[in-house]
């Protein structure tokens, strides 16, 4: 009885959390219009990939796609090699003040991001930053975040292994390389599938600095259409699943890892 | 010590990328919005910089003289006073019920309860808005065949911010489950089999085992997911645009409004320290109100 209950409850919970993401799809496929009666149709009659077609098409939101993608592989680059450089160093290298210089970063956690999004900006601006690539990439190239994830790693990997390889007058960008690295491995996965997300998800930022409509990326050319096409609910829903679908994917294929930068970055 | 000298020039050159990039493009900034807070930023200053005086505390003066700043903080307090026990409540029992033995298909289960946090909030927002659809959405259809009177989820501003908040527990529930899950399955095993039998029921033992076990975790997780739900912005900017009657106008989106369409940028980065202080206010006293319940308790 009670087992029934509680299996019911989690079906019933996970339902609910997949089922807007199973219509969007079912709507994304519906000819122009049909969403729009009554009752509201749950499966396409006749699914049709016509609003793919318009999206993906010129003028769409192809343009869009490509800026983000390349955002995304750009920001999970850059982003993975300087907290992993930075992470370890925290974690394994002797130099002064740095217990003094990692409190100072953990402290600066708790300053949301809002509060320097005003001045980066004029900054930016002051560089001619503004509606460059550049300009949506610098502040998601080092996170505090990231850091304090591949230290927690990276002291797991053995001093003697290090000094092993001092000893044998490896230099130190030789041991960071050859000995360190392969050993980090599952957490640059996860800080890749953070940093890749992250960049792709974002909003705010690229909404600020990315004034030309044909620089925009995916989640700010979305809420400009669905400005535009309030009414035209099939496309908006695949313009969803373009948006959605790239992410999703990536979660799925890889998971574990990212669950599990989730527990490190919360158990301290 | 042979090396010290030179780990440590190491340690400095693998530091530094990351530092500069924090320092320059995060540091600086976080200073350059406290001046910048006590200046008169405006559009005209935009143009030239002379145009730009001091003017001390008379930007915080003047939001706190807002009606509109009132508005969005009581806005952004409703939506994180219902928003975050909401969400943390059924993190919490998703959790619960995924960690009972008698659950088959866990993996399944689990990925699929947290697909919602890895969405992009752009496009989940936009299915939102026309499930919450007055008249062809699938909300007041169900309703209506329960005999319920269609409402105007996002056109009413009685029902926008709750339908907000709908969406956010479900966009958000999924990340602290995963937390919660880490935090169950270290309360210790033995403790439940002792409460068996002396014949405690499920209830009592989530309330005598179950929450204090995972006393610090909850804490954690309320002041992450308070500090978080105060900057709310992207689910109003794109579900309602701040409406109906400024209804859902929230404290960052003003902050917005007032920065990067008014250009009042002296006026927006008040708005931003202010959040900031109240976010740090309300965490210290989620910790303060912690120790009084524990110590209380124990």
């Amino acid at each position: 009885m009670k087992r029934i209950l509680v299996n019911a409850l989690l079906w019933a919970f996970a339902g609910l959390a997949v089922f807007p993401l199973v219509w969007m799809v079912c709507v994304s496929l519906m000819p122009a219009g049909s969403a729009s009666s009554l009752p509201p149709p749950l499966l396409p009659h006749e699914p049709t990939f016509a609003h793919y077609r318009a999206l993906l098409g010129d003028g769409g939101l192809k343009r869009a796609f490509v800026n983000s993608l390349g955002l995304a592989i750009a920001s999970t680059l850059i982003s993975v090699s300087f907290n992993t450089l930075a992470g370890y160093s925290f974690a394994k290298l002797r130099f002064r003040h740095r217990e003094r210089v990692f409190g100072l970063l953990i402290a600066a956690l708790v300053i949301p991001g809002q509060v320097a999004m005003l001045p980066l900006f004029l900054m930016l601006k002051g560089m001619g930053l503004v509606n460059t690539w550049a300009g949506v990439l610098i502040p998601s190239m080092a996170g505090i975040f990231g850091i304090f994830l591949v230290r927690q790693y990276a002291r797991g990997v053995p001093d003697e292994l290090i000094e092993a390889a001092r000893i044998d007058g490896a230099g130190e960008w030789r041991i960071f390389w050859s000995i360190v690295l392969p050993t980090l491995k599952p957490v640059l996965v996860t800080l890749a599938v953070f940093a890749f997300l992250g960049s792709w998800n974002d909003f705010m930022w690229p909404l600020i600095v990315l004034t030309d409509g044909e620089m925009h990326t995916l989640p700010v050319a979305l809420a400009a259409l669905s400005r535009e096409h309030v009414q035209d609910s099939e496309l908006m829903m695949a313009g969803a699943v373009i948006t959605v679908l790239p992410v999703l994917l990536l979660f799925v294929a890889l998971q574990r890892y990212y669950m599990q930068g989730l527990l490190m970055g919360s158990v301290k | 010590m042979k090396h010290s000298g030179r780990e440590s020039l190491a340690a400095w050159a693998f530091a530094a990328p990351a530092l500069v990039v924090i320092a320059l493009f995060f540091g600086v900034p976080v200073f350059a919005g406290l001046a910048l807070s006590l200046t008169d930023f405006d559009i005209y200053a935009l143009a030239d910089l002379r145009n730009l005086r001091w003017q001390g505390l008379d930007n915080y003066i003047h939001v706190l003289s807002l009606p509109l700043f009132w508005k969005a903080l009581g806005n952004t307090i409703y939506f994180v006073v219902l928003g975050v026990p909401l969400s943390i409540g059924v993190s919490l029992a998703a959790a619960v019920l995924l960690q009972s033995k008698l659950v088959r298909f866990k993996p399944l289960l689990r990925t699929a309860l947290f697909a919602p946090v890895v969405t992009t909030l752009v496009a989940v927002a936009v299915i939102w808005r026309y499930l919450f659809h007055v008249k062809y959405g699938l909300v007041n259809y169900t309703l209506q065949s329960f005999g319920i009177d269609p409402v105007d989820w996002l056109g009413d501003p009685h029902w926008s911010m709750p339908t907000i908040i709908l969406f956010a527990a479900w966009k958000n529930f999924g990340g602290n489950m995963i937390i919660f899950i880490a935090a169950l399955q270290a309360v210790p095993h033995d403790l439940y089999e002792a409460a068996k039998l002396d014949g405690a029921r499920s209830w009592s033992q989530f309330r005598y085992i179950t929450l204090p076990g995972i006393g610090p975790t909850l804490l954690m997780v309320a002041i992450l997911t308070t500090a978080g739900y105060f900057q709310l912005f992207a689910e109003p900017y794109v579900m309602t645009q701040g409406g109906p009657l400024q209804s859902t106008v929230s404290v960052l989106y003003l902050m917005y409004e007032e920065g990067f369409k008014w250009w009042n940028l002296g006026l927006a980065s008040a708005v931003a320290f202010v959040l900031f202080l109240i976010i740090v206010a309300v965490s210290k006293g989620l910790i303060v109100m912690q120790k009084r319940l524990t110590g209380v308790e124990a």
